[in-house]
């Protein structure tokens, strides 16, 4: 039995970050127009202890709708999504998010490797990735399946990252299309 | 390996077939995902002779089945979830003369024997019986010996303090070299019992069913199935416990159920 298709949207923007990571996205979100005409998936390293104050700290600074993920949940165009701790987050066929709460992927749960990954075989070429600072590997293979599926890939400059490691090891791994700072990326978003 | 879309349809339909397990009502991503790891470490290079051992090698299949479902697991998992049973659960549980728990996808079990502690510390356990069950016969007897990596009894100890734990944890295991083994007289009163969800019917009626972080992996058909196999297996007034994330918002059981406390996922039958 072949899942229901319901409304998939029509690409999704996807963005993956670790320590520093927050500092990069107050300054992108608050960018983002009302008309943003995708979904947006955040898949950040949080500890596994903290509660959904990460997505009350990031509605602060924007105008789109900022929730953190309910599982089976449908995106819709110009939401925020954000990954909630000690779960991966996965993406479906009929447009929907999926739950996992298997083993660590980098040590993380959630890891952006395993969003990036899944993103990328569903959404191909409608699929926008955002790598922003951090101190660990975990993003640099997904956004090279990403890239090799088509999708558009862009990371933070590590000489403005917080923390240029992650953006550095996906620079390492893949070709990346767009290699921007903060401020460039929200504005690029935008343009999409 | 990638496997193809089609693939894992035929594959999923061809097992079903041959093994009677069902998985076509399992969310895809997370299966696809599996799935393709599973065939990545197999020796066998090529899809179709994966999928000709996986259909003929009983062995190689329970293997599957071991390796495509998810058996993550700690004990006292979400310390506050504990704390809620322990408080405010047991309490109503105690004015039974004898208590049916039934743990269903209890995987390792580390969440039985987390249950079984909170209630020896209620001088409950004694009256009780804990139904542990999962599709997995492998994991069920890792379950039934209750030896765990002992790397894990400092987490183990955190979160039974956190969950509100006073003991010195370390009364409840003996450990040995790399392993743990948890204490036996809280193994006394677990049943454990091979069970699929997806295609095995109620078995009992319980005051307390626990099912965490297993409808993730199902899609709403099949979570809806479930849910109605455990309103089936509830008592009036029995608890039903899922994980951080589930919820039965979206079933046609909720008009019959009530949420306790509003931040753990434990609801109450209302008749």
């Amino acid at each position: 039995m072949a899942q229901k298709q319901v409304n998939k949207p029509a690409g999704l923007i996807i963005i993956g970050g670790s320590s520093g990571s927050i500092e990069a996205l107050l300054v992108i979100l608050p960018q983002l127009k009302k008309t943003l005409a995708l979904p947006v998936l955040i898949v950040l390293h949080r500890n596994s202890s903290s509660d959904s104050s990460l997505a009350f700290l990031l509605s602060q600074r924007t105008s789109l709708a900022v929730k953190e993920v309910d599982e089976k949940e449908l995106l819709l165009p110009g939401h925020i999504y954000i990954a909630p701790s000690d779960y991966h987050v996965l993406l479906e066929e009929d447009g929907t998010l999926s739950l996992d709460a298997s083993e660590k992927v980098n040590y993380c749960r959630p890891s952006i490797d395993v969003s990036f990954t899944s993103a990328a075989l569903v959404y191909q070429n409608t699929l926008v990735a955002v790598l922003l600072s951090g101190a660990n590997a975990d993003g640099a293979q997904g956004i090279a399946d990403i890239k090799e599926n088509g999708g558009l890939t862009i990371v933070q400059d590590p000489a403005e990252a917080t923390v240029a490691y992650m953006p550095e090891q996906a620079i390492l791994l893949s070709k990346i299309d767009h290699i921007l700072s903060a401020a460039a990326i929200g504005e690029m978003l935008n343009t999409i | 390996m990638i496997v193809g879309k089609n693939d894992i349809e035929k594959l999923l339909l061809e097992v079903h077939d041959r093994y009677g397990y069902d998985f076509t009502g399992y969310s895809r991503a997370s299966l696809q995902r599996r799935i393709d790891a599973f065939f990545s470490r197999s020796r066998l290079t090529n899809y179709s002779d994966i999928k000709n051992k996986l259909l003929n090698d009983t062995a190689y299949f329970m293997q599957f089945v071991e390796e495509v479902t998810v058996n993550v697991t700690e004990m006292f998992r979400d310390a506050t979830f504990y704390k809620y049973l322990r408080e405010h659960v047991l309490p109503v549980l105690a004015t039974y003369p004898f208590i049916r728990i039934w743990h269903a996808g209890c995987s390792t079990g580390e969440e039985v024997y987390s249950m079984a502690i909170i209630l020896k510390e209620a001088s409950l356990l004694q009256k009780s019986i804990l139904y542990a069950t999962d599709l997995n016969a492998a994991v069920i007897e890792k379950a039934k010996k209750g030896i765990f990596p002992a790397g894990m009894m400092q987490q183990n100890s955190e979160n039974y303090r956190k969950a509100g734990g006073i003991e010195d944890f370390s009364i409840y295991y003996t450990a040995n070299y790399n392993s743990a083994k948890l204490d036996e007289s809280l193994n006394k009163r677990m049943v454990f019992s091979t069970h699929n969800l997806v295609s095995d019917a109620s078995f009992n009626e319980f005051q307390l069913i626990l099912c965490r972080n297993v409808l993730i992996y199902f899609d709403r058909d099949l979570q809806e199935q479930v849910l109605k196999l455990f309103d089936k297996s509830l008592e009036s007034l029995g608890f039903l416990a899922l994980g951080t994330k589930e919820s039965i918002r979206f079933s046609a059981i909720s008009d019959h159920y009530k949420q306790v406390g509003n931040k753990e996922k434990i609801w109450r039958k209302s008749r």
